[in-house]
């Protein structure tokens, strides 16, 4: 099914992050963290260098505490599936600041392009439907990237895009790697002095 | 009188419950991740009726490791209050946690340690300390109910003071030992 996919994975997450403002974003580990490096890294990205499976709690820890900005969780298909239980977790939580894309590439990406559940036809968009999302879709294409964006910056959540993009391999784009760096960085650009205090 | 007095002053001290949260409040904890357990009933009630806590129920242990990790990213602080068999589920997220020096508190209730019926819940009870030391936490161990609140207090200082990661058991002989007969 990704062979018929379109859209390009930086060209996407290049959209999501561009005029970012005050975005906060968390981005899953593996490539979705190369493709946030890529589009700018950024003190309010925190990228992920493991914990597979942790992206979508992370966003959802954050967004609660910061109600009044908007949570963007950036993650592959395979550590989504890593943590599928938490998109029942977040459904009943219902943060409506948190936003939830999945770059689907239908492939583990750095372990051999192996085949993830979505391959098989896997929906984790009616997945997060069903787990009481407010909105959840699959996009596919130009036009329907370009209609998430406005909902993925200014809707109410929890929302979860499943964006469907060629299995790609790219040349890497690292963010740092230090995880008290990434922590610290991130903290001090959102709280300012009281992240030391 | 004197009698009567002691006597209230020892239910207070009995009530971990109760004192547990409030030693929750003094740390500034917003964000109460929990996988229920009989142990931690009262406590969970406690913390959802707190205006000045959120009560998160998980499908999974490990999800509130992430959680607690998101939440401090946020400036807010947060606690996992589950059974020691969910400590078994957590050891990956928590190296994130070593990985990033976050803080982290959680306070695990004890199965297959005292007088334990279960021959299931065995293998993780007896290495519930040690999993999580190995993990990087420091594990406090409450043996009496009035031990288990300056046990926390202690450990959130680990925390939330020295950003440390830092665990309170509860051991079964404080809890009851579940036996399907009462």
């Amino acid at each position: 099914m990704a062979d018929t996919a379109t859209l390009d994975r930086r060209n996407v997450v290049a959209r999501l992050l561009a005029d970012r403002d005050d975005l906060l974003v968390v981005a899953g580990l593996g490539a979705p963290a190369w493709d946030c490096t890529a589009a700018g890294d950024h003190p309010l990205t925190f990228p992920l260098w493991g914990g597979m499976g942790a992206a979508a709690m992370i966003g959802l820890g954050l967004a609660r505490a910061q109600p009044g900005r908007r949570v963007l969780v950036i993650t592959g298909d395979g550590e989504m599936l890593m943590g599928l239980g938490s998109l029942a977790t977040i459904g009943v939580q219902a943060p409506g600041n948190l936003v939830v894309v999945v770059l689907d590439n239908e492939r583990y990406g750095e372990t051999g392009m192996q085949a993830t559940a979505t391959a098989h036809g896997v929906d984790l968009a009616a997945t997060a439907r069903a787990c009481c999302f407010r909105h959840a879709a699959v996009v596919r294409t130009e036009t329907e990237l370009a209609a998430a964006l406005g909902p993925i910056r200014t809707g109410s959540g929890p929302l979860l895009y499943q964006v469907k993009i060629r299995a790609d391999k790219l040349a890497l784009a690292l963010p740092p790697r230090e995880g008290a760096h990434l922590k610290n960085r991130f903290r001090e650009a959102l709280l300012g002095s009281r992240a030391f205090a | 009188m004197v009698a009567q007095m002691l006597e209230q002053i020892e239910d207070a001290l009995s009530d971990w419950p109760a004192l547990a949260h409030q030693v929750l409040k003094t740390l500034g904890v917003s964000q109460v991740a929990y996988v229920p357990d009989a142990g931690h009933r009262k406590l969970i009630e406690l913390c959802q009726a707190d205006p000045a806590m959120r009560a998160i129920p998980l499908t999974t242990e490990e999800e509130g490791v992430g959680l607690a990790a998101g939440a401090w990213l946020g400036g807010e602080r947060a606690v996992l209050l589950m059974q020691s068999s969910g400590v078994g589920n957590c050891p990956n997220t928590l190296a994130m946690m070593k990985s990033c020096g976050f803080p982290f508190l959680t306070l695990v209730t004890m199965r297959g340690d005292w007088g334990e019926f279960n021959p299931w819940q065995l293998p993780m009870g007896q290495t519930t300390a040690a999993t999580l030391e190995l993990a990087g936490c420091a594990v406090y161990r409450a043996e009496t109910p009035d031990a288990v609140a300056p046990a926390l207090e202690a450990a959130g200082r680990l925390a939330f003071d020295a950003g440390a990661m830092a665990a309170v058991l509860i051991a079964q002989k404080l809890i009851g030992t579940k036996s399907f007969k009462d």
